[in-house]
């Protein structure tokens, strides 16, 4: 294994520590609109440890569901903002 | 030929390690800051560069066209959807009255949405007056 193989797995180790870090934001987070950010970063990870997945495997196609996950994560936040929006008036 | 992608995977490397650093610091900022506006603003900053940083290291890691193609399509869309995402979150969150941290300076917010107040009440006045 080299040292660059080596620095992407470190990446990819840090990256999943954040995942855990996010998901305590999302279960004690106080109020809705938190929850929707912390969703949207968590989006934001994922989307990261694809990118650097990408690059430790070399498989050119794993880029795609980057793209697509990108797409999703702001159509949720945006989603989830509007339906809150609706709920409280 | 051997030393050019040794070149490139030292440039990939830094630039990934960097990206991954800015999604630490956003993740440390969505754990700590104190109440939801500031939370805010650390995630969609850090996220947006962090992101950045790590997918542009791997387009440098390919060095391919159609993978640059991908890496800019990502790098724009993240860069015009997440500050709109923002903005969303946080109006709604203004309108449903989440609260502000105490040492937050509010004095010109609450000046704008007194002047906004006034406004209404103006225009309210002056329908009655035409009916």
């Amino acid at each position: 294994m080299t040292l660059f193989q080596l620095s992407l797995l470190a990446a990819i180790v840090v990256l999943s520590l954040c995942l855990v870090l996010v998901a305590i934001r999302f279960a004690i987070g106080p109020t809705l609109p938190d929850r929707i950010s912390a969703f949207d970063l968590f989006v934001a990870n994922v989307i990261g440890i694809i990118a650097i997945y990408t690059a430790f495997t070399g498989h050119q196609d794993f880029i795609d569901v980057g793209i697509i996950l990108s797409l999703f994560g702001f159509l949720g936040s945006i989603s989830f903002a509007y339906y809150i929006m609706k709920t409280y008036q | 030929m051997e030393e050019t992608s040794h070149i490139r995977e030292t440039i990939s490397a830094v630039f990934i390690l960097a990206g991954v650093i800015f999604m630490v610091i956003a993740t440390i900022g969505l754990l700590r800051f104190p109440d939801f506006y500031s939370r805010m603003s650390a995630i969609t900053k850090g996220a947006t560069l962090g992101l950045g940083l790590i997918v542009g290291g791997m387009g440098i890691y390919f060095n391919l066209p159609d993978m640059s193609l991908k890496v800019t399509l990502i790098i724009c869309f993240i860069t015009i959807t997440a500050p709109v995402a923002a903005h969303v979150m946080a109006r709604t969150a203004v309108r449903n009255k989440v609260s502000f941290w105490h040492k937050t300076d509010l004095k010109e917010f609450e000046d704008y949405m007194h002047e906004k107040h006034l406004e209404k009440l103006k225009e309210q006045d002056k329908e009655s007056k035409k009916a």
